[in-house]
């Protein structure tokens, strides 16, 4: 347990002195949040009714898929998780600890965004404070899973770049943060279902604004569940500690089952 | 009498084609120092890693204190100390933190009175990646040594290290011999082999090529003993075949070096030598082969010992 704690501090406390984490985790949303959340109302005053969640969002997104993914893959080049293994440090504290550590900074972040926004833009606050902290956490540890996922599937910090961006910027189009899902063509919507932010803003408006959305809420709420046990668990399954790891050599191809939950959304919801 | 602490045997490694390490054998006692020596690609760090349960055996038996490294690694984790020869903590981890953090995974108290010894003491909020390359590694040898582990492998120790830390080391290791910690030292560092370790294994791609203690392995060095003789005039380069018990020669530095297997007649012959062409003695140095020469003759040859 005591090394639980040294560890959780240790990831927790690295996320404020690594600049590059500061940066994605603080600077890049809550900056994306003023400069953007004033653009995009001025130009679309409808857009004040999902600010909240729409930057809440790109908040996991920035941090999930652009912050985690880099130090672990980092790390694992720099063989320092063979002086964790060496001392014990069980694999799976390695991915937890850090998507954890990030999960509660993004609560912080979160809760910046959700005061703030209502003071600066007027934005409306969730009806459901209990449902909207709940779909938080759980788009959390989706975005948090595939972010591990990709950080254990990528073979370099170049790769990892390639990965989260294929999620990342897809998202920021498609998963309803700037445009809402109801305007994206057919074609688009059906790929934009395989992205947890698409569900992520669903079931925001859904559960915690009790808006009608265009899909199931709750369906979108239980995809975002299962794509984060199901992340966490392949990123598990195929960690690696070190880039000439030997032993059980799991092809990262197993990685893109994490789609499971997301394509049958996109066909059941 | 004690089982040994470390037991490899008939220990086959190999990345596809090629055998990384060739099948060795070797044994270590508790409070035995031993030395793995070889150049780079030898071996040694990949049977270091086997020990350790960082790589795993293609053939061949390898225990810690009666452990598999491969099958029990939770078992293994608080029986050894490692500094690994190429690691790394995160460039964001303080070294108190670092101490902190690993004492809590093996479930003792943090050492810091180990980081003071080895002059981190001032260093206790310093960042790793702000730390000197010398003091990374002095950090490593604190972490492998701060659970007070019964094995301790150090893949070269002191590479890096200025000559105080250097000697701090060695003292570490002697205490650690003292209370009856088995290590193995990988080194390219003959003269700290020879002075720290009981025991020596030369390692040549992938096989032992020689072992035995630091003493017996010199010794075997043909017997030879190496004068190093300077005049004025240069003399007696043409003398070396007639000198007695000379088995070669060679000129170095303005020195002409015998090896010899007679040191006190081949000595009475240089100084007669000398005397009889009227070249004045600037500097005679009769020496024992060091266990660099050795390594230097079984690398350079390929000699079996």
């Amino acid at each position: 347990m005591r090394a639980l704690v040294h560890h959780a501090a240790y990831e927790f406390g690295s996320g404020l002195r690594n600049r590059a984490m500061l940066l994605l985790l603080y600077l890049f949303p809550l900056g994306f949040f003023l400069i953007a959340g004033g653009l995009m109302i001025g130009l679309n005053p409808g857009f004040r009714e999902v600010v909240i969640p729409a930057m809440v969002v790109f908040a996991l997104m920035a941090g999930c898929l652009l912050g985690l993914p880099d130090p672990i893959v980092a790390a694992r080049e720099a063989g320092i998780f063979r002086s964790f293994k060496i001392h014990g440090v069980p694999a799976t504290n390695i991915l937890l600890l850090p998507g954890a550590a990030i999960i509660a900074h993004l609560t912080l972040v979160a809760a910046i965004i959700t005061v703030v926004a209502p003071l600066l833009f007027d934005a409306p606050l969730p009806a459901n404070f209990g449902a909207y902290l709940g779909v938080f956490l759980a788009a959390a540890a989706a975005h948090a899973g595939l972010g591990l996922l990709i950080a254990v599937v990528s073979a370099s910090t170049r790769a990892t770049v390639l990965w989260s961006q294929l999620v990342f910027l897809p998202s920021v189009m498609l998963g309803g943060l700037m445009v809402p899902s109801e305007m994206i063509p057919d074609t688009f919507a059906v790929f934009a279902r395989l992205l947890p932010a698409t569900h992520a803003m669903n079931a925001m408006r859904g559960l915690a604004y009790g808006e009608a959305t265009a899909f199931s809420s709750v369906g979108s709420l239980l995809v975002l569940l299962a794509g984060a046990a199901l992340g966490v668990a392949l990123a598990v399954w195929l960690f690696q500690w070190d880039r000439r790891a030997e032993g059980r050599r799991v092809s990262p191809a197993w990685g893109i089952l994490v789609l499971v939950p997301y394509a049958l959304g996109a066909l059941l919801l | 009498m004690d089982p040994p602490a470390i037991v490899v045997e008939a220990f086959r490694k190999s990345y596809g084609d090629v055998d990384a390490v060739a099948g060795i054998d070797f044994a270590v006692a508790e409070g035995e120092i031993f030395g793995l020596l070889g150049p780079n690609g030898a071996g040694k760090t990949t049977t270091l890693e086997c020990l350790e349960g960082i790589r795993y055996p293609t053939a061949g038996m390898l225990r810690v204190r009666g452990i598999d490294p491969s099958r029990e690694p939770a078992r293994l984790r608080d029986a050894i100390g490692v500094q690994l020869q190429t690691s790394g903590l995160p460039e964001t981890m303080q070294v108190e933190e670092a101490m902190r953090f690993f004492c809590a995974y093996h479930g003792v108290e943090p050492r810091l009175d180990l980081l003071e010894r080895l002059g981190l003491q001032a260093k206790l909020r310093a960042e790793y990646g702000t730390l000197s390359t010398g003091q990374q590694r002095r950090l490593a040898l604190a972490l492998a040594l701060a659970h007070d582990p019964p094995v301790v492998f150090l893949d070269e120790p002191t590479a890096g290290l200025d000559v105080g830390t250097r000697a701090e080391l060695h003292a570490l290791v002697a205490e650690l011999r003292e209370r009856g910690v088995a290590l193995v030292l990988a080194t390219h560092d003959m003269a700290e082999a020879e002075k720290l370790a009981d025991r020596v294994a030369i390692l040549l791609s992938g096989r032992i090529v020689a072992s035995g203690t630091p003493k017996a392995l010199t010794a075997a060095a043909v017997d030879l003993t190496r004068v190093s003789v300077r005049s004025e005039r240069e003399t007696l380069a043409g003398h070396d075949g007639a000198l007695p018990g000379v088995q070669r020669h060679a000129r170095k530095d303005g020195y002409d070096v015998y090896f010899s297997d007679a040191v006190g007649a081949t000595v009475m012959a240089v100084l007669d030598a000398l005397e009889e062409a009227g070249d004045p003695l600037v500097d005679l140095r009769v020496e024992r082969p060091s266990l660099e020469e050795r390594f230097l003759e079984l690398t350079t040859q390929g000699g079996v010992a």
